[in-house]
């Protein structure tokens, strides 16, 4: 069923997920970009690094329960996360849409595509092309927190911003 | 009418939904069994089927096995153990001693014979009413490969408890379902097909990829699911002897997710996500033409189609909150059925066209329910953490779903329950397993 090329290139996929996770990792998230490689993380105190941005602009923000409304903290680093994304033209996002695990499989799927749509318009509202920002939804198929309890659910019910290199505009 | 069909036929009575087919059948005074709510199952012997040739020799008491666990499965009968029987069955064709078995109070007695012809395995059965003193029904014969003896355990025991019943079999049929190992936060997830009982799972896709909700076409040959193969989820057929598989819908910018097959085969609806809007479409696999069926700015998915493929039923957040619409096949205007408490979603229209079942979220629960096809008679049938993804038995009696459990060790898997609620019963599986789909009876 697997080709050999796509064998190749999850190979390669898993290479460059390893640097990048092990840093991920002391930050307490897992997120795999799963669609393409990220990169260099380079340092934080490197404003136009991809870290940079994990770290100190933001790369998630956190949805209230069935809700894909911003709050007023979502927004706000979504605005740091546009202006930074309209610094670094280089970099394109796929903005990845989450549930937490109450809900039903397909609706968390319809759900997280409605946050992640909802992060888009946003940071195309603040000047970002379209062009550069894909959406993808998850629904609950990926948590980061395992608890069963809301200060879990509460990690898991969010947009997270990844960054790619715009090779492919 | 004999006592054994008269017992069946009051077990069947006794169950709240009993279909109309049966209320017109209730004549006579009907003994209901039932203690502390409990119905009394019906006692049966299966004695191991007589080998009448060296090389069948070890599938004899196999098969009986089957036939025993398939029937004691449904919680309408209840196996009396070999130890117990007085007389021996040695012979497929002498008479049967009705007085031996009425002793130790078996009900039905099914008796059988097996041989190995060349490479095909040839059974014989017979089915006794004991306390009537008489066949049920006239002794039938399978014969197939083999290597395939579990499915002629499962068409024999079909056959037992459809003439028992009068209701269709549902042992000789298989599911498809998502496997899952690892960690919560890192689960593998496979696409994997089995017998119903669990039984000869074999996987259809490497783990590579997320795999959500499969479904059976209407002549079990192949299975729709979504895959993240590409990285953004969209909608696969899978042809599950070659199994090979093929992308039924790849528009730039969309997600595609939630595909069912309808009653014809060829029709596939599904569920479309543009600009994070989610909608209802349909695809004919052989034209290929897509047709919008909603049109709304809410969530509608999760769709599946009534057995003669006029409607479609489906969730819909257009209130508000999830709840459960009925609409033409061709799209228009849907009504609601769900008025209950909470939240309804996957919807699963019955073979036998009657109920609908569902999952229901509740102050902090999750249950697994049934309702009539118009909204009324709302059942719930389970309770727990978290169950969901029913799916309905061939002949409409029996449901499974997948059930999750609490916390960061929290694992899945699968269980079955008949539509009274009762019989609640897991399904045994080599791994984690969710979103099960039942196929139907095997041709």
């Amino acid at each position: 069923m697997m080709t050999f090329p796509k064998l190749a290139v999850l190979g390669l996929l898993l290479v460059l997920g390893a640097c990048s996770r092990s840093a991920l990792d002391d930050q307490g998230t897992n997120d795999v970009t799963l669609g393409g490689a990220t990169g260099a993380l380079g340092s934080p105190s490197d404003p136009t690094s991809v870290a940079h941005f994990q770290q100190v602009v933001g790369d998630r923000i956190f949805f209230q329960v069935d809700q894909s409304t911003l709050t007023q903290d979502a927004q706000a680093t979504l605005s740091a996360q546009a202006n930074w994304l309209m610094a670094n033209a280089d970099y394109n996002a796929v903005i990845e849409g989450h549930a937490d695990e109450q809900g039903t499989r397909e609706y968390n799927v319809a759900l997280g595509a409605r946050r992640a749509n909802a992060v888009r318009e946003f940071l195309i509202s603040r000047g970002v092309p379209g062009s550069r920002i894909e959406t993808v939804s998850y629904g609950k198929e990926r948590p980061v927190a395992v608890c069963s309890d809301e200060s879990c659910y509460s990690q898991n019910r969010r947009g997270v911003t990844v960054l790619r290199v715009g090779l492919t505009g | 009418m004999t006592r054994l069909i008269r017992t069946l036929l009051a077990l069947l009575l006794a169950l709240p939904l009993a279909l109309p087919g049966f209320a017109q059948a209730q004549t006579g005074p009907l003994r209901i069994e039932i203690t502390e709510g409990v119905i009394e199952p019906l006692p049966f012997a299966v004695p191991d089927f007589i080998a009448e040739n060296a090389a069948a020799g070890q599938f004899g008491a196999q098969i009986s096995r089957v036939i025993s666990d398939n029937l004691t499965g449904t919680g309408l009968f209840r196996e009396i153990p070999a130890t117990a029987f007085i007389s021996r069955v040695a012979d497929f064709g002498a008479p049967v001693q009705y007085a031996d078995w009425k002793a130790i109070n078996a009900q039905a007695l099914i008796t059988g014979a097996v041989s190995v012809q060349g490479n095909q395995l040839v059974v014989k059965f017979r089915l006794y009413d004991v306390f009537s003193g008489a066949e049920m029904g006239s002794g039938l014969q399978f014969a197939g490969p083999t290597d395939g003896w579990r499915r002629i355990a499962h068409k024999v025991s079909d056959a037992v408890y459809s003439r028992i019943t009068g209701e269709g079999g549902y042992f000789d049929s298989r599911v498809v379902f998502v496997a899952e190992s690892g960690p919560k936060d890192n689960r593998r997830k496979r696409l994997a097909i089995m017998d119903y009982d669990g039984a000869n799972v074999q996987y259809l896709t490497d783990g590579g990829a997320i795999v959500l909700a499969p479904r059976f076409s209407p002549t079990g040959d192949r299975v729709l699911y979504t895959s993240y193969e590409t990285g953004q989820p969209r909608i696969y057929v899978l042809d599950v002897g070659q199994v090979q598989r093929r992308v039924l819908q790849s528009q730039p910018g969309t997600m595609s997710f939630a595909p069912r097959f309808g009653p014809d085969g060829r029709t596939v609806v599904y569920s479309l996500e543009q600009g994070g809007n989610t909608d209802i479409w349909s695809l004919d696999l052989g034209a290929g033409a897509t047709r919008r069926l909603t049109d709304a700015p809410s969530i509608e998915t999760a769709p599946s189609f009534s057995p003669d493929g006029r409607q479609i039923v489906f969730e819909s957040d257009r209130s508000g909150t999830q709840q459960l619409y009925i609409m033409p096949a061709s799209g228009g205007e849907a009504r609601r059925i769900s008025f209950g408490q909470g939240r309804y979603g996957t919807p699963v229209w019955s073979p036998r066209g009657d109920l609908i079942a569902f999952t229901k979220q509740h102050a902090g629960r999750f249950h697994i329910g049934v309702m009539r096809i118009d909204g009324s008679e709302e059942r719930l049938l389970t309770a727990s953490f978290l169950d969901e993804s029913p799916t309905w038995a061939p002949n409409g009696r029996v449901i499974m779903f997948s059930r999750e459990t609490r916390g960061a060790d929290g694992t899945t898997s699968l269980f079955s329950v008949d539509i009274t609620g009762r019989n609640l019963r897991p399904v045994r599986t080599p791994e984690g397993a969710s979103d099960p789909a039942w196929s139907p009876l095997q041709q």
